[in-house]
């Protein structure tokens, strides 16, 4: 039951990042990409990681794909799809340094397979990963927040219109 | 059974299709896109592997990529729509006023 639900999941996931790379349109990159991101939401509760199943759609999906989606519609979805062929170069080259990562991901995990996962944390880890955060990790979250104030503040002055 | 071996081929499958968009596409929403979901890729190897060993320092990392990479799409969509305003393009190519 557990790998029907992952070969489900892991196809959709790859399948929709290949639509979300591939097409043409950005409207259907960003909505393939929120599939994507879906399917690893379930790949995170598959594994457990409940807290962060629920962070991955609220987060990714939800506010992260939708600020793209504003964008595009921001700049226009028929300006944006206007891209020229890529460069021969380009495409041969790139596909090939893509599918050289491919293989190089394969060849190092591949000595990881065969071994069994331990078993699913007992409940919910929300209230450990809270711990840990609030706990040995207080440093780094703190300066999480201060991260994402900069980048709202770069955000606001980047796009900031001189008068 | 799922072994941690799906989850690092799902992972690198995930993390070789964000690298080639990034390589491939000249968009620049395509390309940051493409890093998201090298990202993503990233997130599911690290939950990977903290099941593996038991311990949830894995899923910390998680969350702090998630919080990063929420303020790089910020920044980097903002720098988008001011490359759209001053070029009314967003093909990466034409950026190349600090070329060599």
């Amino acid at each position: 039951m557990e790998l029907w639900v992952f070969y489900l999941a892991a196809a959709a996931a790859v399948a929709s990042a290949l639509v979300a790379v591939t097409h043409r349109n950005p409207v259907i990159n960003v909505l393939a990409l929120i599939v994507t991101f879906f399917c690893v939401a379930v790949n995170f509760a598959l594994m457990g990681a409940d807290f962060l199943a629920g962070a991955q759609v609220l987060i990714y999906a939800g506010a992260i794909l939708v600020l793209f989606l504003f964008v595009v519609m921001l700049l226009g979805a028929p300006t944006v799809s206007a891209e020229e062929n890529p460069r021969p170069i380009q495409k041969t080259l790139g596909a090939f340094l893509a599918a050289l990562v491919a293989a190089a991901g394969f060849f190092f995990f591949r000595g990881f397979s065969g071994e069994g996962l331990a078993s699913p944390h007992a409940g919910v880890t929300t209230h450990a990963l809270g711990r840990l955060l609030v706990g040995p990790h207080l440093f780094a979250f703190e300066l999480v927040s201060v991260v994402l104030l900069a980048a709202l503040i770069g955000a606001l002055v980047l796009v900031k219109r001189k008068h | 059974m799922v072994t941690i071996g799906h989850y690092l081929v799902l992972s690198s499958v995930l993390f070789a299709i964000g690298a080639g968009g990034v390589l491939l596409r000249r968009n620049g929403i395509a390309t940051l896109l493409g890093i998201e979901l090298m990202l993503n890729a990233a997130n599911v190897a690290f939950v990977a592997f903290a099941k593996q060993h038991g311990n949830l320092e894995g899923q910390v990392v998680v969350f702090f990529v998630m919080a990063v990479a929420a303020a790089e799409v910020a920044v980097g969509l903002a720098l988008l729509v001011a490359i759209f305003r001053r070029l009314q393009s967003i093909d990466v190519d034409r950026l190349s006023a600090m070329r060599w």
